[in-house]
């Protein structure tokens, strides 16, 4: 089966440091990878290389059609959380329900909690068609019932055939393989 | 997604404050006569040139909002991972900077002229050349705005780049020399899609 995602012997440098040198991964259908570490480790920036938003210093990165929930919004404020989501997908109302955000579809994104601004990222990822999601802290800011609902979201995208890389500092719920960075 | 990008930044030029530089851009005009005296002659005579100089100071007013919000706001990062070219992205910021800032300013430019007792030709040659002018006046304000995006003091360090690279426009437009000003705007509106996506890509941290 081809890897989703596939790090060749990655080094990345941030700010004159050196952050990993020779990473190597690779993340097949079905798979979960959570990227754990301290603070300044390397979490985010590994996410943004896995993205194709950074280069990396040496080796390569190789991925497929990906979707990318960090902590920037990218979405309209001034719109209703639906019509400002349907910008990046077409069929958002799943997304939507699976996340609890139905009831408040037509609020304004700028009146949305942060909370509820960071189920709207997440929802734009399940709205989207990518195999591999890209999910940096995912559980930031998100009360008991909302993690729960991410964690079913995975579970189901990994059984379709999705592959998910997350950085957290925290556990997240499921069944995930580990990359500790920064040690 | 390029049409839904035109769209959405149209839709909110025009919501947003897109009236703010068409009344800077009046509001510069009607101090010309407070400036020089009534003398409606040698207004008429400095009128084109006045106009371009207001043209040119209100098209600098919306820089800091044509790249920096989107690019805080993780915006520009989606763009791209939706597969959109960052050159693309360039593209239909000028297209809609334009759209939301060239017809309304060609509109602003009869009143204008009034002020400035400018006559029907005099008027008419000034909005051709502006409407030709006002498209490489847009390009090169969102390859500004995207060079100084993210940088403290954006607003007042873009207008120092901005003015002189104007400069070719300015003297083309006010001379009236069409088929020029018509070739320095297609040069500027050529180059800006490249520049500002080599600055998107280079501001990625």
């Amino acid at each position: 089966m081809t890897a989703l995602l596939r790090f060749e012997c990655v080094a990345l440098r941030r700010g004159g440091r050196m952050l990993f040198e020779s990473l190597d991964l690779a993340l097949s259908p079905g798979e979960a990878l959570l990227v754990t570490g301290p603070n300044g480790s390397g979490k985010s920036s590994l996410i943004r290389l896995a993205a194709g938003l950074l280069r990396a210093e040496r080796g390569s990165v190789e991925h497929s059609l990906l979707a990318l929930a960090d902590e920037h919004l990218a979405l309209d404020r001034e719109l209703p959380l639906k019509r400002a989501l349907s910008f990046w997908a077409k069929a958002v109302d799943p997304a939507l329900e699976a996340l609890g955000l139905t009831h408040i579809a037509d609020v304004p994104v700028r009146l949305l909690s942060s909370g509820q601004q960071k189920r709207a990222t997440l929802a734009r990822v399940a709205a989207s068609n990518a195999p591999l999601w890209l999910l940096d802290e995912p559980l930031n800011g998100l009360d008991s019932d909302s993690a729960e609902r991410l964690s079913t979201l995975i579970a189901r995208h990994l059984a379709s055939g999705g592959a998910v890389l997350a950085a957290s500092h925290q556990a997240l719920p499921g069944d995930w393989r580990a990359l500790e960075l920064g040690r | 997604m390029i049409g839904a990008l035109i769209a959405r930044d149209v839709r909110r030029g025009l919501t947003g404050a897109s009236w703010l530089p068409i009344a800077f851009f009046l509001l510069v005009a009607a101090l010309v006569p407070f400036a020089v005296g009534p003398d409606a002659r040698l207004l008429a005579r400095i009128g084109p040139g006045a106009l371009w100089i207001a043209a040119l100071t209100a098209a600098m007013l919306p820089v800091e909002r044509l790249i920096e919000p989107d690019r805080a706001d993780g915006m520009l990062d989606q763009l791209a991972l939706h597969g959109v070219a960052e050159e693309a992205v360039a593209a239909a910021k000028i297209a809609s900077h334009w759209l939301t800032f060239g017809p309304l300013l060609l509109i602003a430019a009869v009143p204008a002229s009034a002020l400035l007792a400018m006559d029907g030709t005099s008027l008419a040659r000034t909005e051709l050349a502006l409407a030709v002018g006002t498209v490489g006046m847009a390009a090169l304000a969102v390859a500004v705005a995207a060079v100084t995006s993210g940088l403290p003091r954006a607003g007042s360090l873009a207008g120092l780049l901005l003015l002189p690279l104007a400069v070719p426009l300015l003297i083309f437009g006010a001379a009236n020399a069409l088929p020029l000003e018509a070739a320095v705007s297609l040069l500027l509106t050529a180059g800006a899609p490249f520049v500002t996506a080599a600055a998107i890509r280079a501001s990625r941290t």
